[in-house]
């Protein structure tokens, strides 16, 4: 494409499906913790 | 659903529900405040009209990469998780805010704990308390391995023992139960020695060492009992703690309020100590408090936000990266799966806070709010009403977050400001968005110059 360039591969759409299995952090938008919010998270499921 | 937006000079497009992100040229743009599906073969006239500005074939060829990304589900894909909502629901608890000490030995002005002792007695948990959240752990986390524990305050090294008991007995029944601790802890650095910093750089899987940036900000907002600053004696500790960490993680974390809007300084401070994790966010209060940030602050911020955006752009295009900022990283490729992002917070559910006296609340935040405790831990028992109207807190089930383009990077925002700033956990922190979906759009651009310059 000469207008547009993709900058990732990944989508979510093709996560949902076998996601949801609950092996990564918890949690937490507080400023005050070790927690991750979730947008900088890992998946554990894909080691 | 799409987010467009512009940082510095890139055009960067955002389809919300796949996670896709583009860059595109300033025509395409534009052209993206009309063309939207459903797509026809060729591009409409009264589209090439209102694009009058720029050549015709070039409109046209626009148009057509835009409905090939379109059919190919890379643009404008719709919203079909909310299926997936109920398999996010109750789940075992898996991690726990052990609240070691309900004590303090700094005063910080903006503390949500009020000097530490969450509006109720100064108060350190007794090694057995400790050991007994341990077990109430194991047996309430399921089929879940992995167990997160942090040693939270007030100020937890005021309890060292019960944190070093905690551990001991921990790790002592992990394998016979089939799990696996990790610690963190969350200190302001007073109390730390040689002793204290080798056991954290041992058992602590992550630590938070809480500095706000330059001498004179973090000495007016955290002094001691008596009046005087706190730099001087943590920097040092927290500089020797680091050096000893090897690969494991840290955050030297700092809170900005209305006194530094001009945090970038404290970021760019706190990096010329040494440190290269940096977490640096704005306080959460009362509007009315003096030191609060309020709503005619945002474009301070969100300048401020730029600025430190710029700075990092900079040195990741130069290959001369010297910090990472928490809230700019996200992994474009790699991230949580979409049933994770519907559930940013796991307060009440995955998650409680256990106070001295054993108290569970959802999280450390609601610690002291009476109508939040769920149980205690020598009672073994947990309020399942509580616990299953947090399962339900999603972004499907909180007001605005539904229609919002940020809601599968901030999962519907930090429940306890919710309840306390806006009176409802369904209802999002107005000014916490506002910084969240800014931050977001840093981050992304940032992951999109990182994958440019290949980093
Ligand atoms: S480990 Fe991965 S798949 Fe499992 S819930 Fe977390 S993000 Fe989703
Ligand atoms: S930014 Fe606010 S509205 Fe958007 S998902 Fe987060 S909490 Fe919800
Ligand atoms: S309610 Fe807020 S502070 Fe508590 S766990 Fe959730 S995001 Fe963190």
């Amino acid at each position: 494409m000469k207008h547009i360039k993709t900058v990732n591969k990944a989508n979510l759409k093709e996560t949902a499906a076998k996601g949801g299995c609950g092996k990564c952090q918890t949690s937490c938008q507080s400023a005050c913790k070790t927690s991750c919010t979730v947008a900088n998270q890992k998946c554990e499921a894909v080691k | 659903m799409i987010h467009k937006y512009i940082q510095n000079d890139k055009y960067i497009v955002l389809d919300v529900c796949s996670g896709g992100v583009h860059l595109v040229d300033k025509l395409t743009y534009e052209l993206l405040d009309y063309a939207k599906p459903p797509f026809e073969k060729v591009c409409p006239d009264e589209i090439l009209d209102k694009m009058s500005g720029y050549d015709k074939n070039e409109v046209a060829e626009c148009y057509d990469e835009l409905r090939e990304l379109y059919e190919a589900k890379m643009l404008f894909t719709d919203d079909d998780y909310a299926k997936y909502a109920k398999m996010a629901m109750k789940a075992p608890i898996k991690a726990m805010c052990l609240h070691v000490s309900h004590d303090c030995n700094l005063r910080c002005k903006y503390c949500f704990a009020q000097t530490g002792d969450f509006g109720g007695c100064r108060m350190l948990m007794t090694p057995e308390t400790g050991k007994k959240a341990m077990d109430f752990l194991i047996e309430n986390s399921g089929d879940r391995v992995n167990l997160e524990v942090d040693f939270f305050g007030g100020e937890p090294l005021m309890a060292w023992d019960t944190v070093v008991e905690t551990v001991k007995y921990a790790r002592s029944i992990e394998k016979a139960h089939n799990k696996n601790f990790r610690f963190t802890i969350t200190t302001n650095g007073i109390l730390l020695d040689d002793e204290k910093i080798d056991y954290i750089n041992k058992e602590m899987s992550n630590c938070v060492l809480s500095l706000d940036g330059r001498k004179e900000i973090n000495d007016n907002i955290r002094p001691t009992p008596s009046g005087k600053g706190s730099y001087d004696i943590i920097v040092p500790k927290f500089q020797k703690l680091v050096a000893g960490r090897g690969d494991k993680d840290y955050y030297v974390r700092g809170t900005f309020t209305k006194y530094n809007l001009d945090f970038a300084n404290d970021v760019l401070h706190i990096n010329e100590l040494g440190f290269e994790q940096l977490s640096v966010e704005p306080v959460v209060t009362d509007e009315s408090l003096p030191y609060a940030i309020t709503e005619a602050d945002l474009p301070a911020i969100f300048n401020e936000y730029d600025r430190l955006y710029t700075i990092m752009e900079k040195q990741t295009v130069e290959k001369d990266r010297k910090f990472n900022f928490f809230h700019f990283m996200i992994d474009l490729n790699q991230g949580p799966c979409a049933v994770k992002r519907l559930r940013g917070c796991g307060c009440g559910n995955e998650y409680v806070a256990v106070t001295p006296d054993g108290d569970i609340y959802p999280c450390h935040q609601f610690v002291g709010i009476e109508e939040w405790k769920m149980g205690n831990i020598f009672e073994g028992t947990v309020n399942q009403e509580i616990k299953d109207y947090f399962a339900g807190m999603h972004i499907y089930s909180k007001e605005g977050c539904s229609e919002c383009w940020a809601r599968f990077y901030c999962s519907g925002g930090c429940n306890a400001n919710s309840f306390i700033y806006e009176g409802d956990v369904k209802k999002p922190h107005k000014l916490s968005c506002e910084t969240q979906k800014k931050r977001i759009e840093c981050a992304i651009a940032l992951a999109a110059v990182k994958q440019e310059t290949g980093e």
